[in-house]
C-alpha cells in the first residue's frame, strides 16, 4: 500500500529539483508576485550581476502597497512616487507583467492572485510578502520571503528550503451566526500564541473549515504568518475547483476537467500523519476583538484586557496596556474607538464588504468615528459598486476608496494619527503599524461595521443585519 | 555579502519578546529604493520621540551602547513582515550578531542572507548574559567555525547552526552563483 501523504508532502515532492544530504531542498518556483516595496533592491542585485529574469511568465506585478486610495492622478509622495516607477521601469526591462495602479487588475497581491487564477493548487508560490500564505487556502503552497530571495527566485525560479515540519489545526464544529474566518483564526492564535506555528507549515482542516468559503479560507490562511507559520493551507475540495473556473488564467474545457482532477488528488490522504495536531472546536468561538500590541493578545468582544495578576509576561503586557491606552482587567465593550477601516488582503474581498455593508445599512457612522472601505482590488471594487455597496457605505458615512493596502500599513496618506483608535480587519496590531503612535484593535469586517455605529465595541450578534 | 569568521564586539541587552520587523524598521522608511543608509532608522520610534529627539529610556541611545555590535533580545525576534529592511537597517546600524532564544523564519533566513549571525540561545543563559550587558557592560566573542560564544572569562557556550548556513557565512558566497551551478537541473525540471 502507498503511504498516505498530507498535500504539503505531496507538493514538496513534486517540486524538488535537487536534494543534498545536509542540505535544504532546491524547490521549484511556478509563481512568483512582485510588488513595489520589497522588489527593487532585488532587480538592482540582478543587474549589477549581469543576471536576467530566468521566467518571466512565471511573474506578475502589481502596485498595492504604496498606492493612493484617492486622487491617483497626483502623488504626492516623491519617494514613493519613485519606487512605483522603478517598478514599471523593471517589469519593461525584464518582460514582466505589471497590474499597475490605473489597470484593471491591479490590487493587493494576495486579492488578485486568486481573481486572476494565478493562484492555483499545488503551485508553489512565493511573493516579498509574509502574507503570501494567504494563497494556501487553494491548497497552494505558498510563503513569503525577503528580497534577496526575490532576487533568487528572480535568477533562479527556485528556492533553497529545509523540508518543513507540518502541523495540522484541526478545527471541529461550525461557527455560529456572527462569527467568521477572522474570529476563528483570531481565537485560535490567542489560544496557542503568536509563535506556534513556527518551522511548519500549517493543514487547516475539519468541518469548520470545510464549511468555510473560498474567501473565509483565504482569511484564515492569510494570519497563518501571524502564529508563526511559514504557510497556512487548505486542501482543495469542490469549491476550490468552482471558485477557479472560468477565472482569467484558468485553462478551459478539457484541459480545465483534467486539471480539476489533478487538484482534487493533492488533498491529503487518510491516515496522514503530521508532526503536530491541534485541535479547535469552532461552536465555542465568539465574536474577537484584540486588546494588545501582537495579534494573540485578543479575547472574546465579551470579554476584557488581562489582569497583570494574571498573566507570565507581566512586563509585555503592561507595556501593550500602556502603548493601547488601556487598563488591566478593562471590558472590551468599554472601549470607544474612533478609526474603522475596512480593508487589507485578510478582509477586503467581495463578501467581507457584503457582510459589512449588511451591518451598515440605513444606520449612521458614529459622529467620533472616521470610517472607510478600501476594496482589495479594482475588480472587487467594480463588483461592489454594481451591487451598489459603495452607496449604502457612502449614505451611512464611510468614505469608499480605490483599491490597495492602504490604512493596513499606513505607507500612504491613509494614517491613523497618534493616539487615535482604530477597530481594523486587518492583520497586524503591532505598535506603530496604522500610524505612529496609533492602537489598532483587529476584527472582523461586520464587527468593525457595527464598531463604527455605535463608536465602541459592541457584540455584532446583536445586531440587525447579520448575514451568515 | 561579506563573509564573517570571527567576530566580537560590544553587546546591546534588548529584553524585550516578539520584536517585530514594523518595530525594527517602521514603514515610512521603506521607500528608499537601494540596500544602504537603513540604519539611521532602527528601532525609529522606540529610539526617537515625535519631534525626533532622542529618547532618553530606551537602552540603545545609551552611551555605553554607542558601539555595540552584538544585539541581543527575546524570544521570537523579527516576527511580522517579511521586509529584508529589517536586516539591512540592523547591519547598517553596526550589528553583525543577534542572540536570541527563538527567531522568525523569515527574518532568520534574511539575517543570514546579509552575513549576519542569528545565534539561537537558551533562555538562563541569555537571561545572565542580559543581566550582565544591563547593568556592566558586556563584550563576547563569536567562534563561528567552532560554534561558540565566549565572554571575556573566557567561557565558551556552544551553539547551533545548521551546516549549510554556516559554510555560507564562512565563505560570504554568493548563493544565486551557487544555485546557477545546477541551472542543468532546473532546466531538465522546466523540460518534463
Ligand atoms: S494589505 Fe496589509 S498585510 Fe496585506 S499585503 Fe498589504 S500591507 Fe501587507
Amino acid at each position: 500500500m502507498v503511504q498516505p501523504k498530507t498535500i504539503i508532502e505531496k507538493i514538496w515532492e513534486k517540486h524538488v529539483v535537487h536534494e543534498e544530504e545536509g542540505k535544504p531542498d532546491l524547490l521549484y518556483i511556478d509563481l512568483h508576485l512582485v510588488h513595489e516595496v520589497t522588489s527593487p533592491q532585488a532587480f538592482e542585485g540582478l543587474r549589477m550581476n549581469n543576471r536576467k529574469v530566468r521566467r518571466p511568465d512565471l511573474t506578475y506585478a502589481t502596485m498595492d502597497h504604496n498606492v493612493p486610495t484617492k486622487n491617483r492622478d497626483v502623488i504626492k509622495d516623491q519617494v514613493s512616487q519613485k519606487q512605483m516607477e522603478t517598478l514599471k521601469k523593471n517589469c519593461e526591462e525584464n518582460g514582466i507583467t505589471l497590474a499597475d495602479m490605473n489597470n484593471p487588475n491591479q490590487g493587493i497581491v494576495h486579492v488578485i492572485g486568486p481573481e486572476l487564477g494565478l493562484t492555483q493548487p499545488g503551485k508553489t508560490i512565493v511573493c516579498g510578502d509574509s502574507h503570501t500564505s494567504t494563497h494556501g487556502a487553494f491548497g497552494a503552497l505558498a510563503f513569503g520571503i525577503g528580497t534577496s530571495e526575490v532576487e533568487h527566485v528572480l535568477a533562479t525560479q527556485s528556492l533553497w528550503q529545509d523540508r518543513p515540519k507540518t502541523l495540522n489545526v484541526h478545527v471541529e464544529g461550525g461557527l455560529g451566526t456572527g462569527v467568521t474566518a477572522k474570529d476563528l483564526i483570531l481565537a485560535i492564535i490567542a489560544k496557542y500564541g503568536v509563535r506556534f506555528g513556527t518551522g511548519h507549515v500549517i493543514e487547516f482542516t475539519g468541518e469548520a473549515i470545510r464549511n468555510l468559503s473560498m474567501e473565509g479560507r483565504m482569511t484564515v490562511c492569510n494570519m497563518s504568518i501571524e502564529a508563526g507559520a511559514r504557510a497556512g493551507l487548505i486542501s482543495p475540495d469542490e469549491k476550490t475547483v468552482d471558485y477557479l473556473k472560468g477565472k482569467k488564467h484558468v485553462p478551459e474545457g478539457e484541459a480545465f476537467t483534467e486539471l480539476a482532477e489533478q487538484w482534487r488528488e493533492l488533498a491529503t490522504d487518510e491516515g496522514a500523519v503530521y508532526d503536530k495536531t491541534l485541535t479547535i472546536d469552532a461552536d465555542e468561538v465568539e465574536p474577537q476583538v484584540t486588546w494588545g500590541t501582537n495579534p494573540g493578545m485578543g479575547v472574546p468582544v465579551s470579554g476584557r484586557t488581562p489582569g497583570l495578576d494574571e498573566v507570565e509576561d507581566v512586563e509585555g503586557v503592561e507595556r501593550a496596556l500602556e502603548y493601547m491606552g488601556l487598563e488591566e482587567k478593562q471590558p472590551i465593550s468599554s472601549i470607544g474607538i474612533d478609526h474603522v477601516f475596512i480593508g487589507s488582503c485578510t478582509n477586503s474581498r467581495l463578501s467581507d464588504l457584503k457582510k459589512a455593508a449588511a451591518i451598515v445599512q440605513g444606520k449612521q457612522v458614529n459622529e467620533n468615528v472616521r470610517a472607510i472601505v478600501v476594496p482589495g482590488s479594482f475588480s472587487t471594487k467594480l463588483q461592489a459598486e454594481k451591487e451598489g455597496l459603495d452607496t449604502i457605505f457612502k449614505q451611512a458615512g464611510f468614505e469608499w476608496r480605490e483599491a490597495g493596502c492602504s490604512m493596513c500599513l499606513a505607507m500612504n496618506d491613509d494614517i491613523v494619527p497618534p493616539g487615535g483608535r482604530c477597530a481594523s480587519t486587518s492583520n497586524r496590531n503591532f505598535e506603530g503599524r496604522q500610524g505612529n503612535g496609533a492602537r489598532t484593535h483587529l476584527v472582523s469586517p461586520e464587527m468593525a461595521a457595527a464598531a463604527a455605529i455605535e463608536g465602541q465595541f459592541v457584540d455584532v450578534r446583536q445586531f440587525a443585519g447579520v448575514l451568515n | 555579502m561579506e563573509a564573517i569568521q570571527e567576530h566580537t564586539g560590544l553587546v546591546y541587552p534588548l529584553n524585550r519578546t516578539n520584536v517585530d520587523t514594523d518595530q525594527i524598521i517602521p514603514k515610512q522608511f521603506l521607500k528608499r529604493i537601494e540596500r544602504s543608509g537603513f540604519g539611521q532608522f532602527l528601532f525609529y520610534h522606540w529610539r526617537f520621540d515625535d519631534d525626533g529627539n532622542q529618547r532618553a529610556d530606551f537602552g540603545l541611545n545609551n552611551p555605553k551602547y554607542e558601539n555595540a555590535t552584538i544585539l541581543l533580545a527575546g524570544e521570537n525576534f523579527g516576527c511580522g513582515s517579511s521586509r529584508e529592511h529589517a536586516p539591512w537597517a540592523l547591519l547598517d546600524y553596526g550589528f553583525r550578531v543577534i542572540i536570541a532564544p527563538s527567531f522568525a523564519d523569515i527574518f532568520y533566513n534574511n539575517a543570514l542572507k546579509n552575513g549576519i549571525i542569528p545565534i539561537q540561545m537558551d533562555q538562563e543563559q541569555l537571561d545572565k548574559w542580559m543581566e550582565q550587558a544591563e547593568h556592566s557592560t558586556l563584550t563576547l566573542t563569536v567562534d563561528l567555525e567552532n560554534q561558540t560564544v565566549k565572554n571575556t572569562e573566557q567561557q565558551a557556550v556552544h551553539f547551533d547552526i545548521p551546516a549549510y548556513h554556516k559554510e555560507k557565512l564562512l565563505n560570504g558566497w554568493d548563493e544565486i552563483a551557487l544555485t546557477l551551478q545546477h541551472e542543468d537541473k532546473i532546466e531538465e525540471y522546466e523540460n518534463v
